[in-house]
């Protein structure tokens, strides 16, 4: 393989007696987009300031494109950063702001105006060079704050949840936008977020963090499919975990009955098993499927096209379980608190920890 | 994609004190002007309060001599009566002045009278004059020759010399400071507080209980801890009106200036330094409290028409506002009187012989070079001080240091300082000793006097900054110093001229410190109408404050139209876009 474009090894934080970060060991490669995603105080966002210099960790070694970086101050490391605040200069209009590390390069005067043309062009925002950022919204500061990072064509590019700011709808769109400009450039990307959808949606590969340790690293098919931790399982989209029993032969006992479910555990051992909403299917359930059971249905949460099902049943003792059902199959089969309905789990879908 | 994930290893801690940043070229700037920042304060303000401690402990030959100055000045009943007499008239001062001052702050943020703006400019007047205007008026009102004597008299108030005109012109002198403080007790309020209250059915004065006051508690304890140090550490209104009447701070001048008593004269001084201290503590705990009070989404408080209530505030702030234009109207007439009381015919007398006769011309020249340097100077190095502070890295030790000795100007009254100021300076030893008596000496105790508040307003500022921009430069490799010139100061000039127009007034005013500092060749203009004052010139008096009023009241003004011209041109990017 080749040598990773960014070395993370043995990265620790110490704030007084507080641990931030334990340990850290990552490797990014050239023109990856990776996601840090954690909750708030997981340290992430702390990782990423080490990363760019803004603190100094308290052991280890950052190497970026093989040149060891650790002691460097931010100035003398190659990255262009955007934070969630935009940090726009609020005195200086747009041309200023993308032109902002551009002049103290002493570019030539025409090259800096045909740079920043082609980098408001670039993020969308043609013909704005005159304005204050006051005069944007929040989506198009962000944007102008994104041009400036990439104004002097960084190596990196480090993105501190810089969508936490705005708006659910202009959140959605930017995000993708920044997907297909980092495409374009292939420039290599570490963006921070708190918001899993997000991470999932524009990631190459997601760090999934936790107390100052990463849980996991990989695809966002990995992290949501193949959960390494119950961490993760719990983090990254919803999942319904439920205590159960392994038994022999592929079967675990769940409530009252058995489940068939493929496993190499120990006969009797304490586990729980870790189930999406999605892999509890209403249909198409055939006759002499496993694993179907009898459910009751306990609270229906209307979220738009489908809803958010809880059912019981008896077969699963006082254990509740969330399923996805589609509106128009609760239509069709006239459902309602109360109503029953056969479901099925899939084997090859649980997790057990 | 080629990957390599290595399990986070639980391995023991590694490294003691952890990796550090090498610094940049750019960062040892920063640290060396920050070590410069921190060599003044030390230079200016530690070392002469030191001095004073020290003083203290030693005899007139600079022998340790432990507590014995302390012992000596217990022993001596004048001066525990004089102890007596600043806590009494403080005290006083501080129970009449806090509820006068709430009443006129509540007016002004919760109820709809009229003139409100006029009002409250009309309450920052008396602050553009030495706080000794108000002991001169009370002179011309109920002195030996006063309009009001007799009235007063059958009060059973023999004379105004003394605690009466004290206790009398220190309300006056103090009112606008505590009216300040009140002013924004108030006005941070939740209005859903009221509404919640309102939508119980809760009684006016019950939601003033349980509502108002509570929420303005800190407001009013640390309101009245400034009033109460103000009073107490006040030196021009005992020493003009004062007579017999002995106060800590007319004892410090006699005993360090008449008596040339070092020592005790600390001892006091240490004393002086005591409420002063307990209030910038308890200031500071408070304010912690206060801010924590309100949440980012109170929403203010808009008071209603109530037309009985709001004429009654009318009639109340109009009546304060009668007393403060009393004041300072009687002081204004005096000083235009032929020849009190016999001639009130209005004449340039004691204009003419204040700045001819008596060369207050060249004192009130002084006077205007303190203030010009103390804004200049002082402007820009509580700025930048303020900067390296906030938004620079490293040198965390010293950034401590300074950041404490930014503070502790607001704990030292203007005459401890003055008296640290002789004691270090006039050392014979000390390579500094030139700039005893200097101009130089007195701007730079004057910006050390008024160092607080201005350094306060600068940290304000630069903290409404996104805190961001000094990383986002670094990334872009634009060294700091031209975020601060073409970013950080452009967007802070409407806090520097505030901080400007602050240092200058109060330089102007200002008589507690410099009136140890000054030789005949530096007299500044303040200290002049103390001279003129006991040479029975009380008329050149009133005309030297008047004179200082007025030009307070220019400068002001021109503060006001350069920040204005300034805004216009540099705050560009507040307005809305063009349409």
């Amino acid at each position: 393989m080749t040598s990773p474009f960014l070395r993370l090894s043995g990265i620790r934080k110490d704030f007084g007696s507080f641990n931030a970060l334990k340990s850290v060991d990552l490797d990014i490669a050239q023109g990856e987009f990776v996601c840090f995603l954690g909750p708030s105080g997981c340290g992430k966002t702390t990782l990423l300031r080490i990363i760019a210099g803004l603190e100094a960790q308290t052991a280890g070694r950052i190497e970026q494109a093989g040149r060891d970086i650790s002691t460097l101050p931010p100035a003398e490391r190659d990255y262009g950063i955007v934070f969630q605040s935009y940090a726009l200069f609020p005195n200086l209009n747009v041309a200023d702001n993308v032109a902002y590390g551009l002049v103290n390069r002493k570019v030539p005067r025409a090259e800096i105006q045909a740079r920043v043309s082609e980098l408001v062009s670039l993020v969308g925002l043609p013909g704005s060079e005159r304005k204050f950022p006051s005069q944007l919204s929040g989506g198009q500061q962000q944007r102008i704050a994104l041009a400036r990072a990439l104004a002097t064509k960084p190596g990196l590019l480090l993105l501190d949840e810089p969508l936490s700011a705005l708006d659910a709808i202009v959140r959605v769109h930017l995000r993708q936008e920044i997907r297909s400009l980092q495409r374009k450039l292939g420039v290599t990307t570490i963006m921070v977020t708190h918001d899993q959808e997000e991470a999932l949606s524009v990631a190459d590969r997601i760090v999934v963090m936790n107390h100052g340790a990463i849980e996991q690293v990989g695809t966002p098919m990995e992290v949501y499919r193949d959960p390494a931790t119950p961490f993760v399982a719990d983090f990254v989209g919803r999942i319904n975990a439920l205590p159960a029993t392994l038994e022999a032969a592929g079967q675990l006992r769940l409530g009252s009955r058995t489940f068939a479910c493929p496993h190499e555990g120990d006969v009797g051992a304490a586990v729980r098993v870790y189930l999406r909403p999605e892999d509890v299917l209403a249909r198409p359930i055939a006759n002499g499927d496993s694993n179907v059971f009898d459910a009751e249905i306990d609270k229906i949460e209307f979220l738009g096209s489908y809803c958010l099902v809880r059912v019981r049943s008896s077969d699963l003792g006082e254990h509740r379980l969330t399923v996805y059902l589609s509106l128009n199959f609760l239509a069709e089969h006239q459902l309602e608190v109360g109503g029953r309905l056969p479901l099925r789990l899939l084997p090859d879908r649980m997790r057990l920890f | 994609m080629a990957v390599l994930v290595h399990e986070p290893a639980a391995g023991p801690p590694r490294g003691g004190r952890g990796a550090r940043l090498r610094a940049h070229w750019t960062d040892r700037i920063a640290h060396l002007t920050l070590a410069a920042v921190a060599l003044a304060l030390v230079a200016f303000l530690a070392a002469p309060l030191a001095k004073i401690l020290f003083q203290s402990l030693e005899d007139a030959e600079g022998r340790f001599v432990g507590l014995a100055n302390f012992i000596s000045y217990a022993q001596t009943p004048a001066l525990l009566e004089s102890l007596w007499n600043s806590l009494w008239v403080s005290a006083l001062v501080t129970v009449v002045t806090i509820p006068l001052a709430f009443a006129f702050a509540y007016a002004l943020t919760r109820s709809c009278m009229r003139f409100k703006s006029a009002f409250r400019t009309l309450t920052l007047v008396p602050l553009l004059a030495p706080s000794l205007l108000s002991a001169i008026s009370l002179i011309y009102w109920f002195g030996n020759q006063g309009v009001l004597k007799v009235p007063m008299q059958a009060l059973g108030i023999n004379e105004i010399y003394g605690a009466p005109g004290i206790v009398l012109a220190e309300i006056f002198s103090v009112f606008p400071h505590a009216l300040m403080i009140l002013i924004t007790a108030l006005t941070l309020s939740d209005a859903r507080l009221y509404e919640a209250a309102d939508a119980m059915g809760t009684s006016a004065a019950r939601k003033f209980w349980t509502i108002t006051l509570p929420g303005a508690k800190y407001g009013l304890i640390s309101a009245a801890l400034v009033t109460f140090t103000l009073v107490i550490t006040d030196f021009g209104i005992p020493k003009v009106i004062g007579g017999n009447f002995n106060v800590l701070a007319t004892d410090v001048f006699k005993l360090v200036i008449g008596q040339q008593d070092f020592q005790r004269g600390a001892v006091v001084a240490l004393l002086l330094l005591a409420p002063a201290v307990l209030t910038f503590g308890v200031d500071h705990w408070v304010s912690r409290k206060q801010t924590a009070m309100l949440t980012a989404r109170a929403v203010p408080y808009a008071p209603r028409p109530a037309p009985a209530y709001d004429a009654l505030m009318t009639a109340y702030c109009g009546a304060v506002a009668l007393l403060i234009l009393a004041m300072v109207g009687m002081a204004l007439f005096a000083s235009f009187a032929s020849f009190w009381p016999y001639n009130l015919k209005p004449s340039l007398r004691h204009y003419v012989m204040g700045l001819v006769d008596a060369e207050v011309g060249d004192a009130f020249i002084n006077s205007l070079l303190v203030a010009a340097g103390t804004a200049s100077v002082g402007t820009a190095l509580v700025f930048v001080g303020a900067y390296m502070l906030e938004k620079t890295k490293g040198m965390d030790g010293l950034r401590s240091a300074v950041r404490l000795l930014a503070m502790l100007p607001m704990a030292v009254p203007g005459l401890v300082l003055g008296l640290g100021y002789i004691f270090f300076f006039n050392a014979p030893g000390n390579p500094l000793n030139g700039l005893y008596h200097t101009i130089t000496l007195l701007t730079a105790c004057t910006i050390v006097h008024f160092y607080t508040t201005g350094h306060l307003t600068a940290v304000t500022a630069l903290k409404s900054l996104d805190a961001e921009f000094e990383a986002v430069s670094a990334s872009l490799k634009v060294p700091f110093y031209k975020t601060f010139w073409r970013v950080t100061l452009p967007i802070c000039t409407p806090a520097l001229v505030d901080i400007a127009r602050y240092f200058f007034i109060n330089a102007m005013t200002t008589i507690s410190a410099v009136v140890f500092l000054y030789s005949p060749d530096t007299k500044v203009a303040s200290i002049a109408i103390l001279n003129l004052d006991e040479a029975g010139e009380i008329g050149a008096a009133a005309a030297m404050a008047m004179l200082i009023a007025a030009a307070n009241t220019v400068a002001t003004l021109l503060f006001l139209g350069a920040g204005w011209w300034i805004d216009r041109r540099t705050q560009a990017w507040k307005r809305p876009a063009p349409v």
